[in-house]
């Protein structure tokens, strides 16, 4: 388990009057206290992790954020923003002695302006409300993370958030014209606006998936596209998952850029099967789900040229949606792949490496080979188009010792994505989950660059702690101002969570929502 | 002059150096910036290709591999730069070629930037050394990447101010199978922007939308044959041109390499380039009444030649967005804020993320001012 935050106990017994303080900012009912109410914001998605902050306060303007954050300057206290609380790395995971700032009441749509192809929204605007409020137009917002109905626009910009159409329409930065930013010392500023790129230094660049760590985004402006006339999806089975892996390379070779490029191995396969029904060829090893869209003349022209390289590299069968409910059967089963995982199983336990396409049946097999070295199940579900990897450790909580072979499982596996060209996390980010494994793909002075620029911003490290940085570099880094927090921190003071990591969806957080 | 070998070598440079310095590439934009009073560290030996799989859609070079290395390599394999990056030799009429280390510095990309992306979105990791002669990496060799800090974006038109960029990695692109280009004649300026307008809202998938005065609006499309014939006749029918003048293959790319090179206007002295919401074009236009101009990006990117830089002015008839001061003589630039200057709380950031990288000041000190 990786170390929460120790508090500072001078901050804890100041708790009273800080809530008076507060109370003066936000109105009575947009501040949280009692410790039954601070219960719902204890944790996000990765609920392994728990802890009740000293307050929760849900601003209703952005300049009851300002004020907040100047009054936490002013006193020297931790603030830990949080959006829906969807993460899956433990990013709006509280410390005890932090406010939680719920940005939830900022939820209004400020300007759709077709002219320039982009809508105004407040932070606390769910990403999927974007695309409903200009869908009539035709239009829609590219990034559709899974947790889309829920998910805030103002946490996709602090995660950077992607989704399976992110290998055609990019991620959030890429979908990003502008943000109204607080920063720590509560001053409002405006980065980017309906124009395009940085006319100085790119601060709405490093400001997008920053974890929170930087200031406050409480307002975004974001690109707009057209929607595609069509979609279709190809349902194709491999024997071997280097078959689909090769099939994967020629597709991408041949110029062509599916908007959807989903793989899964067989036990993801039969999870997803038992769990919905849809037809899935449960002989293959491997799965894969191609979407194109475009003009339907295009699209039409793209499935046949898809479907010929898949019959050249083996395919054991190959089907395409003749009718959008076909299409949206075809994703079911991969949409509700991390559910289906959950009944196989007490716990599972995802993971979010990115590696080199080419390397993928390396590293498959050596999962399958971990696996039998830690006794536990793997199902494996892939962004097979730009090489996201999401394998899912099964386990139980309940049997002694299991959690922390499942986390030592998945450090194996995310150690191995760096070992073969790889990076630690694609998309659910870096934040407490893994936070300790950071020096394996960075040396001491790649963090410390990353350090200094998160002090131009907070100089003080009062923002989101705990997450990103490992604290042994942070020990190092900031021993002036807390040298005995921080060695209570790396000598293991976190209480026994209750929970597990990535909690079955079944049973854990957010149960109704897809994840992919 | 100093020319290091490898990035050893330009760390210790850099480390050791008791004066300014202004790394230099192949110095094909030299002429933009602030002039820089320094001693010059050439990079030129910082060169080739390290590492290029094409079915990965990635590229890794040393930061002073020339574009046009870069552009054969990918040639070969049918793929290409989707950022378009434009070449300014001409516009600057400097000497030297433009490499992808310089690039990427810039940020400077091309017609296809509204659908493909800047620069800054394809430049995936790097390896540099800061102005404290620091060795460090940030991003990585996978597009889609989320461990740490988006470094790429914060060097991406930084100018060499905050690190010196020894090895680069961007993603790479498929190029299209087909390409054409609509030519529609006598729009007047906001006739042509609503063209344009009309044409990026739709679903045709216009990859490139410009408006050159005298010649025409001229409207992109690539991909593979169907579907640009689809979206051709699509396109014919949302503007109502049932008889479109239409510029294929050589004639199409042509058309475009000369808009990212802003062609038209290598004959002025003074050349402004505005970033500006594409709405608002017209009223710029309007408010500058320039004495020639050129649009890009479907208005959002306005080219202006002058005689007088007049920065004042020219930055007094924004409504949003930046203007930079792309072309001037050395001592027109040495008395006018050339980029865009970060105004309240944003310039005490910029100072301090330049203190961060660079705290002695020694990397192009001034470009950016």
């Amino acid at each position: 388990m990786v170390s929460l935050p120790e508090p500072d106990p001078a901050i804890l017994a100041r708790r009273p009057q800080i809530v008076r303080a507060l109370r003066a900012i936000v109105p009575p009912e947009c501040l949280i206290e009692d410790a039954l109410q601070l219960a719902a914001y204890e944790t996000d998605a990765l609920t392994a992790y728990r802890q009740k902050p000293l307050a929760v306060a849900l601003p209703q303007t952005v300049e009851q954020v300002s004020d907040l954050l100047r009054f936490a300057h002013r006193e020297g206290l931790s603030i830990v923003a949080r959006g829906a609380g969807t993460s899956l790395s433990g990013g709006a995971v509280p410390a005890a002695d932090a406010i939680v700032i719920g940005l939830a009441k900022l939820s209004r749509i400020l300007a759709i302006d077709y002219e320039n192809r982009c809508v105004v929204a407040q932070c606390g605007v769910t990403n999927l409300a974007i695309s409903h409020a200009v869908a009539a137009r035709g239009f829609f917002y590219a990034p559709d993370p899974s947790s889309q109905v829920a998910c805030t626009i103002g946490g996709n910009v602090a995660e950077n958030s992607g989704g399976v159409h992110c290998l055609k329409y990019g991620l959030t930065t890429h979908n990003l014209l502008g943000v109204q930013l607080v920063l720590p010392d509560g001053e409002i500023v405006r980065l980017g606006g309906r124009h395009l790129d940085s006319g100085h230094y790119d601060l709405l660049g490093i400001v997008t998936g920053s974890e929170g760590l930087l200031g406050i985004v409480t307002e975004v402006t974001v690109r707009i596209l057209s929607r595609p006339p069509s979609a279709r999806a190809l349902l194709v089975g491999f024997a071997t998952t280097e078959g689909a892996g090769a099939c994967v390379a020629a597709i991408i070779a041949a110029g062509i850029v599916p908007a959807g490029l989903e793989m899964m191995d067989a036990p993801a396969i039969h999870a997803a099967e038992a769990f919905v029904h849809v037809g899935y060829p449960l002989e293959a090893e491997a799965l894969l789900i191609v979407e194109l869209d475009g003009p339907a003349a295009e699209v039409d022209y793209l499935l046949g040229r898809v479907s010929e390289l898949a019959r050249e590299h083996g395919a054991s069968s190959c089907k395409a949606s003749a009718s959008e409910t076909e299409r949206l059967a075809f994703w079911a089963g991969r949409k509700s792949a991390f559910p289906a995982v959950g009944r196989l199983s007490p716990d599972y336990y995802c993971m979010d490496g990115t590696i080199p396409r080419r390397e993928l049946p390396r590293v498959l097999r050596a999962i399958a080979q971990m696996s039998e070295r830690y006794g536990l199940r793997v199902a494996n579900v892939f962004h097979a188009g730009d090489g996201n990897l999401h394998p899912l450790i099964l386990y139980d909580a309940n049997q002694p010792g299991e959690l922390e072979r499942a986390e030592a499982f998945g450090a194996d596996i995310l150690r191995l994505c760096v070992d073969v060209g790889g990076v630690l996390t694609g998309e659910h980010g870096v934040g407490i989950e893994k936070r300790d494994l950071m020096p394996y793909q960075f040396t001491a002075v790649d963090l410390e660059v990353q350090r200094r620029v998160k002090a131009v911003f907070d100089p003080a490290a009062r923002f989101n702690p705990g997450k990103v940085f490992p604290s042994l570099h942070r020990c190092a880094e900031e021993g002036r101002m807390h040298v005995h927090s921080e060695a209570h921190r790396s000598a293991g003071a976190a209480e026994r969570p209750a929970g597990a990591p990535g909690r079955g969806e079944g049973a854990g957080r957010f149960a109704d929502l897809p994840r992919f | 002059m100093l020319r290091p070998r490898d990035e050893a070598d330009v760390a210790e440079l850099i480390a050791a150096s008791t004066c300014a310095l202004e790394p230099v590439a192949g110095g094909s934009k030299r002429g933009i910036g602030r002039p820089v009073e320094a001693e010059r560290l050439d990079l030129s030996a910082l060169s080739g290709i390290v590492d290029y799989e094409p079915a990965e859609l990635v590229l890794t070079a040393r930061a002073a591999t020339p574009l046009e290395a870069l552009r054969q390599a990918l040639g070969a394999h049918s793929q290409r730069l989707a950022f378009e990056p434009p070449d300014f030799t001409r516009l600057l009429a400097g000497a030297g070629e433009p490499t992808i280390g310089g690039v990427l510095a810039a940020n400077h990309s091309g017609p296809r930037r509204i659908t493909a992306g800047a620069a800054r979105d394809h430049f995936l990791g790097f390896r540099a050394v800061s102005g404290r002669g620091e060795r460090f990496k940030a991003g990585g060799r996978v597009v889609k990447n989320v461990t740490g800090y988006d470094l790429p974006k914060l060097l991406a038109g930084s100018w060499g101010t905050l690190a010196v960029l020894t090895e680069v990695t961007v993603r790479v692109h498929p190029a299209p199978e087909h390409e054409r280009t609509l030519l529609l004649t006598g729009l007047a300026p906001a006739a042509a922007v609503r063209a344009m307008t009309d044409a990026l809202g739709s679903a045709c998938e216009v990859s490139a939308a410009a408006f050159l005065p005298g010649r025409g609006v001229g409207l992109r499309l690539e991909g593979f044959v169907p579907s640009v014939r689809a979206r051709a006749a699509a396109l014919l029918a949302l503007l109502g041109e049932p008889d479109g003048e239409w510029l294929l293959g050589e004639d199409s790319r042509r058309f475009w390499s000369a808009v990212g090179a802003v062609e038209p206007l290598t004959a002025h002295p003074i050349v402004w380039r505005l970033s500006v919401p594409p709405g608002d074009a017209t009223g710029v236009l309007e408010r500058l009444a320039p004495e020639d101009y050129l649009l890009d990006w479907g208005g959002g990117l306005i080219w202006i030649g002058a005689s007088e830089a007049d920065a004042q002015r020219v930055r007094g008839a924004l409504r949003g967005g930046h203007a930079t001061l792309v072309k001037a003589p050395r001592e027109v630039r040495a008395a006018t804020a050339v980029f865009q200057p970060p105004s309240g709380p944003l310039a005490a950031v910029t100072a301090r993320l330049k203190a961060a990288f660079d705290p002695s000041g020694r990397l192009n000190p001034g470009r950016l001012s």
